[in-house]
């Protein structure tokens, strides 16, 4: 280190302090009393690392960087002030941003090196621009399904899996060539290419429930193809950087495909949406008990413990802060609301704790699945809204069910259980739900957000 | 610049195990604010693009700087993107404080 020049010792402790801040940063996000202290901790060390690296004595050329951070600033403010619903689609947009990054260095730094590529370096550089250029694509299919530019339905047809897999193992078949021959820089287009095909056939057959465990294994692979930047590029910095992505993304991908009861492999693959086959066959009009919003009222007034489980029924009508009146009318008259969360609740790992928050509804209030179970025996009424598969009691019983196995909300242990839907049709499997055919269910049809503030009107709270 | 791959091997595999430790104890409440953040921290590659854009390139100099100035824009936007919405999901998520008059 020592005949190394000053500055470049300046910039390596800027990255070392700067690695030191992300890791903290991420620890501190662990609870959300200190969580506000890690977004710090990460500004600040990417600060440092940019202005560290402002100072590489081999950049002789700084208008159009200054040019592209005053875009990219531009470009960033916005995203960062969409409307909380937006943030599914948001997120699947930045990690899309992320691999188009990863990628376009990786193929200029094969333009640059070639046609002298030592094998390792080649075989990292190939990773870097296959994850890359699939999570892009991937992303911005996501991004495009969540923002309903795209048909949310999915697609799929015979042997869809296999033609998949068969253009990654094209894509990876070409990159072994490249790694013994990387002279052969005609073979380079393929690499990208190849994988940006499969980004967008790989999202084809998902569906919107899908969608939790696809943004967080996409949010993986973002991380995976930075951690190989690091490599090609001897950026210890960026490796860190990318292996703790890497790691977040496959905490969540293994949490939601648990939480689906899908197996890893499954998820690896991409093998989504198959349980779409099972198609909402012939029901028989079975009887179900409704009420009114004011019998709902009388029920939930006399109650002393109540659980609203939220689904994405709730984010689509807009009915957060309609719940939010209820919780408060609710605590007012002493009743006891707490709110039971299940993982794949939503379109992304978090989503309703993200929408309740907004809403004003205390953190401690959010419990998770496995929190919340417990309580159910307990409750006098749990208050569904919005949500159908992760509540079915056929999961726990029925061996024949596709969703046989997944771990649900155990609503149909409360006392009393009260779903509010728009009209008796199943949910995102096809699935028929016993729970609405319960004596101690009563169906609550109709808006989820009219129906809540109905509710209120009846319990007479609402905007004092 | 000799690639010290062994050493870089070793840094990937402990960051991986770090990052298991540190991300397994953050709560399912935050999953949401932990994506877009690690999505930010993730845009530290905006280092080797600026390097790219603005190095000395014998050959390939236009490629290096469009693709390199690309690169910048998207990391960036990233960055500063990823941060400040982490921070507004965040600053939302208030404790039950004393009972309201």
């Amino acid at each position: 280190m020592t005949h190394l020049p000053s500055t470049e010792n300046i910039i390596e402790v800027t990255y070392l302090i700067a690695t030191a801040l992300f890791i903290l940063s991420l620890k501190w996000l662990s609870s959300p009393k200190t969580a506000r202290r890690g977004v710090f901790a990460g500004e600040l060390g990417m600060l440092l690392a940019i202005a560290g690296t402002l100072l590489h004595h081999g950049i002789v050329e700084y208008k159009w960087i200054a040019i592209a951070l005053v875009l990219g600033t531009i470009i960033g403010v916005p995203l960062g002030n969409v409307a909380m619903t937006a943030v599914p689609q948001r997120t699947a947009l930045s990690h899309a941003f992320g691999a188009l990054c990863v990628t376009l260095v990786g193929t200029a730094e094969f333009y640059l090196r070639a046609p002298a590529v030592p094998p390792f370096l080649m075989g990292v550089l190939s990773m870097e621009v296959i994850l890359g250029s699939l999570t892009f694509t991937g992303s911005l299919m996501a991004a495009g399904k969540l923002q309903e530019v795209l048909p949310q339905r999915p697609i799929t047809y015979k042997g869809q899996n296999n033609v998949n897999l068969g253009l990654l193992g094209v894509a990876i078949v070409v990159a072994g060539v490249l790694v013994a021959h990387p002279e052969k820089t005609q073979l380079f287009p393929l690499i990208v290419g190849i994988p940006l095909l499969f980004g967008v056939m790989m999202i084809v057959p998902i569906g919107g429930a899908d969608m939790p465990t696809v943004i967080s294994l996409l949010n993986s692979y973002a991380g995976l193809s930075a951690a190989a930047m690091g490599f090609v590029l001897d950026s210890k910095l960026l490796i860190i950087a990318g292996a703790l992505d890497g790691a977040s993304g496959f905490i969540l991908s293994v949490n939601m495909s648990k939480a689906m009861n899908r197996s890893f492999s499954n998820v690896l693959f991409g093998a989504f949406g198959q349980q779409q086959t099972s198609v909402a066959g012939a029901q028989q009009a079975r009887p179900v008990r409704s009420a009114t919003p004011e019998e709902a009222a009388g029920i939930l007034a006399a109650a002393n413990k109540v659980v609203i489980v939220p689904g994405y029924g709730m984010a689509v009508a807009q009915a957060q802060h309609k719940v939010r009146e209820l919780y408060d009318a609710l605590t007012k008259r002493g009743v006891d609301v707490k709110f039971g969360i299940h993982p794949v609740a939503g379109r992304m790992p978090g989503h309703m704790n993200v929408l309740l928050a907004e809403a004003d509804i205390p953190y401690d209030k959010l419990l998770d699945m496995d929190e919340i179970n417990g309580d159910f025996p307990q409750t006098d009424v749990a208050l569904v809204i919005g949500a159908n598969d992760v509540t079915n009691p056929a999961a726990r019983t029925d061996h024949s069910s596709p969703i046989f196995g997944m771990p649900i909300l155990d609503v149909d242990k409360a006392r009393t259980v009260m779903v509010i839907k728009r009209s008796m049709g199943a949910g995102f499997a096809g699935i028929d739900n016993p729970l609405y055919y319960q004596d101690k269910t009563l169906m609550l049809f109709g808006d989820a957000r009219s129906f809540v503030g109905s509710i209120v009107r009846e319990l007479g709270g609402g905007h004092e | 610049m000799k690639l010290d791959l062994l050493t870089s091997l070793y840094v990937f595999m402990l960051a991986g195990f770090i990052g298991f430790e540190v991300i397994r104890r953050v709560s399912p409440l935050l999953h949401t604010p932990l994506m877009s953040l690690t999505n930010a921290l993730d845009a530290i590659a905006v280092v080797g693009a600026i390097i790219l854009a603005g190095e000395y390139h014998a050959h390939g100099a236009t490629l290096a700087k469009i693709l390199g100035t690309i690169a910048i824009v998207a990391a960036t936007s990233n960055i500063v993107g990823g941060f400040l919405i982490t921070d507004r999901m965040l600053r939302m998520f208030k404790a039950s404080g004393p009972k309201r008059p």
